[in-house]
């Protein structure tokens, strides 16, 4: 299947709802090189779902999927996410 | 940096649509009254979700085009002639109307006022919006950061908010614009008139030592190639922002 490539921007809204925080300043780590990138600057691939993919080796990071009632999460291709705490009420 | 970002839930809000005007043959603004809007930062976007009368649902991603000190959202939306939400946003919709809105979402791709320097702005054809919040928002708060906007379009007739560039570009607040038109040039056109690559950003780019940040919007394939060439001509890649759009806009 052809999916769209865009970038890590486009999932801010889902990401938001699952992590009830912005991820899209959030640092991940690649677990598959090593290399650490905001989620906004990621590839994205959108398609039935949205696969979020290193820009440096494109191994696959996240991919989520929802059905409007549940959501399947599969982060297995980061090692960390730096996430900032939210501040305020 | 992220403690400014509006935090916590999401929600949907059911927004108005207060006004809807033209602004090239294909795009639209439009105006919304959303009641317990939370404010936004410039660059930030919405999701727009449609239900239809059988319960099926389309969502999409908006940039949010007008300033944060204005109340209404704007929403500048491209119509795409196969796609499954914006010919409805354009055609259909008409002020009264409501539909439902969640955000403002993102936090990587927005305007950060502490940046030192200049900032460089480059927009492919839609891509225009969030950095036309940008631009507002500069004005608005009489802001004297250089900064300049190549934004690429493909004529003069397709250049969204020619008018209001041309009027904040006035030589006085440090906001420079420079148009390349791709396709078809008005008679006389003295501007650029080819796509931009290397060679363009390396008469239009502010220095790596002058650059503080760049913002980079439109289509996947523009958004690589002004990064790599921006990369190419030695800017640090950490103060290179990108946001690919695509048909999922439509």
């Amino acid at each position: 299947m052809d999916a769209l490539k865009l970038d890590g921007n486009a999932a801010a809204g889902l990401l938001q709802e699952i992590f009830t925080a912005e991820v899209t300043t959030a640092r991940g780590m690649c677990a598959g090189c090593g290399a650490v990138e905001p989620v906004g600057a990621v590839s994205l691939y959108s398609g039935a779902g949205m696969v979020l993919r290193c820009p440096h080796c494109d191994a696959v990071l996240v991919k989520v999927v929802t059905d409007g009632t549940r959501i399947w999460l599969d982060a297995r291709g980061v090692r960390a996410l730096e996430l900032h705490a939210p501040t305020g009420p | 940096m992220a403690g400014a970002a509006v935090l916590g839930r999401l929600t949907w809000h059911l927004a108005e649509v207060v006004e809807i005007r033209p602004e090239t043959s294909q795009t639209k603004t439009i105006t919304f009254d959303v009641p317990g809007w939370p404010g936004h930062r410039a660059g930030q976007h919405v999701d727009v979700r449609l239900t239809a009368e059988d319960g099926y649902q389309a969502e999409r991603s908006y940039s949010i085009a007008s300033s944060p000190d204005e109340s209404r959202v704007e929403l500048t939306v491209e119509r795409l002639d196969d796609g499954e939400v914006s010919p409805y946003l354009t055609d259909e919709l008409r002020p009264g109307d409501a539909i439902e809105l969640r955000g403002p979402v993102g936090g990587y791709f927005v305007w950060d006022p502490q940046a030192d320097g200049h900032v460089f702005l480059v927009a492919g054809g839609s891509g225009i919006v969030p950095l036309m919040a940008m631009v507002r928002q500069r004005a608005a708060e009489r802001s004297t950061i250089p900064t300049r906007l190549l934004y690429s379009s493909r004529r003069w007739d397709d250049v969204i908010y020619r008018d209001e560039l041309g009027r904040l570009a006035d030589g006085s607040g440090g906001l420079d614009v420079v148009h390349t038109l791709t396709r078809t040039q008005p008679t006389g056109w003295d501007g650029y008139s080819r796509r931009v690559d290397r060679a363009l950003l390396d008469e239009v780019a502010p220095t790596p030592s002058e650059l503080a940040l760049a913002y980079v919007c439109g289509p996947t394939p523009f958004v690589e190639a002004v990064a790599e060439g921006l990369v190419g001509l030695g800017h640090d890649p950490q103060r290179i922002r990108t946001e690919r759009f695509g048909p999922t806009g439509g």
